[in-house]
């Protein structure tokens, strides 16, 4: 067997296969839910009842996918620039600190000027996380995989150690958990008396941003033809380091938005388990979209969809949530099949 | 042509490959005898690699038939060819870095998870081995911490030690060091008195008048030359390399202008096997076409990165205009008004997934009307772009074509017109031929006349020499590294350029 290109893909090929992907991965589900004792196809339909069959499922969902689209974007943004941004987690948690430090009282103005100060804050948090490898990497040479993926642990750590510390709220009770936002550091429910807050808005907006930098800016021109072939890029006098710089901020404080969402939209306290790892799944989110950012936000949809489902499925119907994590997994493995067999076509011999 | 009556060991008859519509090899027929070095001649692309590789059974010939030991080898098969006594040394080599040297030689031919696998027994072979063949290599070393050098001898010992009875050497000397070499040879001496037979690909001439007693020349897929290495030399071997099948075009005198690009005594540091510019002066005139000839790898990588604004001189000065440049870079290149074409246009010329007008706009992307603040202007850029497809006879379906879509002559083309509508002052082609076929070439030169006539000063970097004298108003060698003094069109013959390419005249000059 060997794989041959393809030059040009035809449309049926290129849309076909991904949506051959997520039949397959419904396909999979079913025999796993199957095996788990349940009816293969009630239990798709509860998933799908539990993530949309409601208004409060619904907003659930929408929630949900928040901060995915804020880190699926993280990821894509760099992905397409061929940096590869595994730290969206550490970066994640830089933002809701810098939320929790400036919103806790620290600061007494007005929601109209609070609130965008925290958010270029905690954008520049998270941006500075990852200039760091991104710095040892067009510097020396260091592969980035390594550095933002440790980073992860290193940042969790020292959020750890704050929780414990200087952050630790005095009325907790004794659990690692800080203090309460103050009301004008709160994001806005987008309808009053739903449980959907700005940051699912702003994550729709971001998207929309990051689509008209790719597409309408020399700063997105640069970043894809780094990404395609970074040498015919220096050949042409593109600055290939200064462009990863850029996209490393752009791609940090888009994960950093995550953790400020979740926090001031959400939670209202940082707590150690404010990220389920939103940034790790935003990885997966990034693939599923094929680095497209309007892309990402259908992908969390579809992610954010399956967690919720699947809760709302395990406790119908007695199948345990983790069939959602085999799910996404089958759904990622599938999708990068596709992409694969969208550029290349299987011969014999 | 036998020269001897020594045995035939290898047949090759009327081999041909084609990859689309390339021919790689067509109708190779040659013989090698025991006991003989015969050189494989060409240039990149000429189908050296290739032809070794069938024989190899790395792939399927579409015609012909190998014979080895009077027995005919069964296509696409290795491990057939590893049995009938073939071995070769590729020039990217194929060791495991993790494993010892010893593991490494033994590696496919005992199963190594029996413990010892006998490698007490292994151990004697390779140290007789060694011993025979005057290769030194420590047996217990990571091949990882080896040098390239030492690897290659590893490689060697890794064929002797399946018996190889037919050495194939893809381009030894590329990666070695001139003592190295020297080894090298010695080896290949004591190989070929013990009864083996080698072939030998290379295209530094010297090397081959220096150890093979038989050369054999190919030139885009054909054989075109077989003689005794005594009775040619390396002047003559370059000329059968190169050929001379390159129309010239109708050739004006030239006017010679201003000095607009100047190098005194400029020096970049060697990369690998390939040695950068020494002390090397050279003067690009406007209205003038300067041509460097030379054979492949001996300092013209360098001399175009220099100019094309990749690297900076290590010492000496460029002036471009008379200034000296400070912060020398593709962009400030550019901004100096040099058009380049790159000599590698899949890999550094065009973004093979961006489509026409994003890859037309590639150096001129950042200032208007391309852009302005930021903001692209992708109108401005897509006429842009249908200007050159139809100034410049781009055939394509239209701007939006992903360029990977196109031919090696209309991507050039586009190249071409991206360079040239700015109207450059300066204009550097690397292998701006190399792969066309006639139409394309002949258009692309006619191309560099023509901004030569409008007042550029053309350097026109050429492995084809008969390319350098049609076209070239001065023509220079480069020879590992060292420039020749120019020389007028037509002040020498083909054979003195010759002599100068295989590095003959510079100790003289000197």
């Amino acid at each position: 067997m060997r794989l041959e290109p393809i030059a040009n893909p035809a449309l049926t090929r290129r849309l076909g296969l991904p949506a051959l992907a997520l039949a397959g991965t419904v396909v999979i589900a079913s025999l796993l839910a199957m095996i788990a004792g349940a009816q293969p196809f009630s239990v798709l339909g509860l998933i799908l009842n539990g993530a949309f069959g409601s208004k409060f499922a619904t907003l659930e969902t929408l929630n949900r996918a928040t901060p995915l689209i804020f880190t699926g974007l993280a990821v894509a943004v760099a992905f397409k620039a061929r940096l590869w941004n595994i730290g969206a987690e550490a970066q994640l948690y830089m933002g809701a600190v810098v939320t929790v430090v400036l919103g806790t009282g620290a600061l007494a103005w007005p929601s109209a000027a609070l609130l965008p100060l925290i958010a270029l804050a905690a954008m520049l948090a998270g941006a500075l996380v990852l200039l760091v490898p991104t710095f040892l990497k067009t510097r020396f040479g260091v592969d980035e995989v390594v550095t933002t993926l440790l980073l992860n642990f290193v940042v969790l750590l020292w959020v750890s150690m704050l929780l414990e510390g200087p952050l630790k709220d005095p009325m907790g009770l004794g659990w690692p958990k800080s203090a309460r936002l103050i009301e004008e550091a709160r994001l806005p429910r987008i309808i009053d008396g739903l449980r959907l807050h700005w940051g699912f808005g702003l994550a729709l907006i971001s998207a929309a941003v990051v689509w008209v930098i790719q597409r309408r800016t020399t700063l997105g021109y640069e970043m894809r033809a780094v990404g395609l072939n970074a040498e015919a890029a220096r050949f042409a006098g593109i600055p290939v380091n200064a462009t990863l710089i850029k996209t490393a901020l752009l791609s940090g404080g888009l994960a950093a938005l995550a953790g400020f969402s979740e926090v001031s939209g959400l939670k209202g306290s940082l707590t150690l388990d404010i990220s389920p790892g939103f940034g790790y799944t935003g990885i997966i989110v990034a693939m599923l979209a094929l680095l497209n950012p309007l892309g990402v936000v259908v992908a969390a949809l579809f992610v954010a969809g399956i967690f919720v489902g699947a809760d709302s499925m395990s406790r119908a119907a007695g199948v345990p949530t983790y069939l959602a994590d085999i799910m996404l997994a089958v759904a990622l493995l599938l999708m990068v099949l596709a992409i694969m067999l969208t550029k290349f076509r299987v011969r014999r011999g | 042509m036998p020269v001897t009556t020594a045995p035939i060991v290898l047949r090759l008859d009327r081999i041909t490959k084609r990859f689309g519509a390339l021919t790689a090899n067509d109708a190779i027929s040659f013989e090698l005898q025991q006991g003989e070095v015969i050189a494989l001649l060409g240039e990149n692309g000429a189908g050296k690699t290739t032809l070794m590789n069938i024989l190899f059974g790395h792939y399927t010939p579409d015609e012909g038939s190998v014979e080895v030991f009077g027995q005919p080898l069964p296509p696409g098969n290795p491990r057939a060819a590893l049995e009938a006594g073939v071995g070769m040394v590729h020039q990217h080599f194929t060791l495991a870095d993790n494993m010892s040297v010893l593991e490494n030689i033994v590696l496919g031919t005992a199963p190594l998870w029996r413990p010892g696998f006998g490698r007490a027994a292994a151990r004697r072979r390779i140290k007789d081995l060694m011993q025979d063949y005057g290769l030194r290599v420590d047996m217990e070393a990571q091949v990882g911490a080896l040098s390239v050098g030492e690897r290659q001898r590893v490689e060697i010992l890794k064929a002797l030690y399946r018996e190889a009875r037919i050495l194939i050497l893809d381009e030894p000397t590329a990666v070695l060091t001139p003592q190295e070499t020297d080894d090298l040879f010695a080896t290949m001496r004591r190989a070929v008195a013990r009864g083996l037979s080698v072939i030998f690909i290379s295209h530094k001439l010297h090397e081959v008048t220096a150890i093979s007693s038989r050369v054999v020349v190919l030139r885009h897929g054909r054989l075109v030359a077989e003689a005794r290495t005594a009775d040619t030399d390396a002047a003559q071997l370059a000329q059968m390399m190169v050929g001379a099948e390159v129309a010239a075009p109708q050739v004006r005198q030239a006017n010679p202008g201003a000095l607009r690009v100047s190098l005194r005594a400029v020096t970049t540091p060697d990369r690998g096997s390939a040695p950068g510019l020494k002390a090397v002066d050279l003067d690009l005139r406007a209205g003038q076409i300067t041509g460097l000839a030379g054979v492949s790898g001996n300092g013209q990588a360098a001399l175009a990165d220099l100019i094309g604004g990749l690297i900076a001189p290590a010492s000496g000065a460029l002036h471009i205009s008379d200034a000296p440049v400070t912060g020398w870079s593709p962009r400030a290149a550019l901004a100096a008004r040099i058009a380049r074409i790159p000599e590698d246009r899949h890999k550094t010329g065009t973004i093979a997934d961006f489509d026409l007008t994003e890859n037309a706009v590639l150096e001129l992307y950042a200032r208007p009307p391309f852009s302005r603040r930021g903001w692209m202007n992708w109108r401005a850029a897509r006429d842009f772009a249908q200007n050159i497809i139809s100034g410049y006879d781009v055939r394509c379906p239209g701007p939006e074509t992903r360029i990977r879509l196109l031919s090696g002559g209309n991507m050039q083309k586009l190249i071409l017109g991206r360079v040239l509508e700015t109207t450059p002052d300066v204009v550097l082609a690397n292998q701006p031929v190399r792969g066309l076929d006639i139409g394309a070439l002949t258009y692309v030169h006619e191309q560099l006349l023509a901004a030569r006539d409008r007042g550029a000063a053309v350097l026109l970097i050429s492995e084809d020499l008969d390319e350098v004298t049609a076209l070239a108003d001065v023509i220079h060698v480069i020879s590992e590294g060292r420039m020749s003094p120019a020389f007028d069109r037509g002040a020498l013959s083909v054979a003195e350029l010759g002599v100068w390419m295989a590095g003959e005249g510079f100790d003289h000059a000197a």
